[in-house]
């Protein structure tokens, strides 16, 4: 069984496994955010720490 | 024509970049088979003579114009204000047209007047044609007898700007467009040169493209329109970078609910906004010869000012490829048939 919960980064539905745990990272299909479970009851979602381009320097 | 035949196609003005890729995806699509294609300059001549990718594809020759046969569906790639003048002829010629150039994309003659700086030779025919982007006029093309081509930038502006437009969201646009140099056709200039074009970023036309005028007529006049084209170092491509400045705040995940309802169900369009990857807004090199558009956005929040980019190549979403795109809708194909190419990477 799986089930969804909304990108905090782009509202797109994110399906997750059946088996899918808290804390786990996984990314959103529209947006490519890397994102970490933090709840399964209700499937909460937020965004994980990560590394940006710059090149203006 | 019986139902297992294929549809005959004819290209008119075929040795041109436009002419080329056409025939390209002609060759490879399951419904059509290209019977005649035409050139003045190279009469006699194998296709593969000016569009060597092709050789072994094909044993077409090039025919002189006047050597045309009828077809089923023909497509005329010719220079601008050609069409327009031989319209009576090819009409007599052909069930239907689809016409890569500029002649019947404006539906208003004083519009045409206005933009190309002379009276449209044919004005009863402009209301024949309709305006050939299916993402705006699927329903008006279904079935119809003859299509326009779309302008390269506008079609890249059109897509990016679309969602906003039918929101009624935009006030002012500030169009920054950087293009590749086959834009500008398969015919040298001496400023086309090598050592005067390579490396080179020129500004072609900062203000008055004759593009605009087709993303009014698509888009309307409801807000301001800045458009400004830059040639870059590409051979092919298109990277619209649109500066929105809205009637009312947004916010950026409202930004993707209009942007994916818009496109969601269109086979050629994909947003790309992505936190992670190589490329994380549109890029044109990955689309060389597809009949994708890529776009993604991003929000100033401070100015609230949306930045929309999108990219296409201009040969194929912007000419050849939206051409074949209109040819299915026209007929009832498949609407991606001949065009499943997504791009090369690395490339």
């Amino acid at each position: 069984m799986s089930f969804e919960a909304e990108c905090p980064e782009c509202a797109a539905g994110v399906e997750m496994a059946g088996d899918t745990v808290v804390g786990e990272i996984i990314q959103c299909p529209e947006c490519g955010a890397e994102l970490e479970v933090m709840d399964l009851n209700p499937p909460t979602l937020e965004l994980a720490p990560e590394e940006e381009e710059d090149w203006g320097e | 024509m019986t139902e297992s035949s294929p549809t005959r196609v004819g290209i008119v003005g075929g040795s041109g970049y436009v002419g080329g890729e056409l025939l390209r995806l002609l060759l490879f699509h399951p419904h059509v088979e290209v019977t005649q294609i035409t050139s003045a300059s190279q009469v006699g001549r194998f296709v593969h003579t000016v569009h060597p990718n092709l050789r072994g594809f094909t044993s077409l020759n090039f025919i002189h114009p006047d050597q045309l046969e009828a077809v089923d569906v023909l497509f005329l790639a010719m220079p601008h204000g050609k069409a327009s003048t031989e319209i009576e002829k090819y009409a007599g010629m052909a069930e239907r047209i689809v016409d890569c150039s500029a002649d019947f994309r404006l539906r208003d003659p004083t519009q045409y007047a206005r933009w190309y700086g002379h009276d449209h030779p044919a004005p009863e025919w402009l209301d024949k044609f309709v305006y050939g982007l299916p993402e705006r006029n699927r329903d008006e093309l279904k079935g119809v007898r003859y299509a326009s081509g779309v302008g390269c930038n506008a079609t890249a502006t059109n897509l990016a700007l679309m969602p906003l437009a039918d929101a009624g969201l935009l006030r002012q646009v500030v169009v920054d467009l950087k293009v590749g140099s086959s834009e500008a056709g398969a015919r040298s200039t001496d400023s086309s040169h090598h050592p005067e074009r390579s490396g080179s970023v020129r500004s072609f036309k900062p203000t008055g493209h004759r593009h605009q005028a087709e993303v009014i007529q698509a888009l309307g006049d409801g807000f301001d329109l800045y458009f400004s084209v830059t040639a870059v170092e590409l051979v092919r491509g298109v990277l619209a970078t649109c500066h929105c400045l809205l009637d009312e705040a947004v916010e950026e995940k409202e930004l993707w609910k209009l942007y994916r309802t818009a496109y969601k169900d269109e086979p050629f369009i994909r947003l790309v906004k992505s936190k992670t990857g190589l490329h994380r807004y549109p890029e044109p090199k990955l689309l060389a010869g597809s009949n994708l558009c890529d776009i993604g956005f991003e929000l100033d929040e401070d100015s609230g000012r949306v930045v929309v980019i999108s990219a296409i190549d201009n040969l194929m979403k912007g000419a050849a490829g939206s051409a074949v795109q209109c040819m299915n809708v026209m007929m009832g194909w498949d609407e991606t048939a001949g065009l499943g190419f997504p791009g090369l990477h690395p490339i």
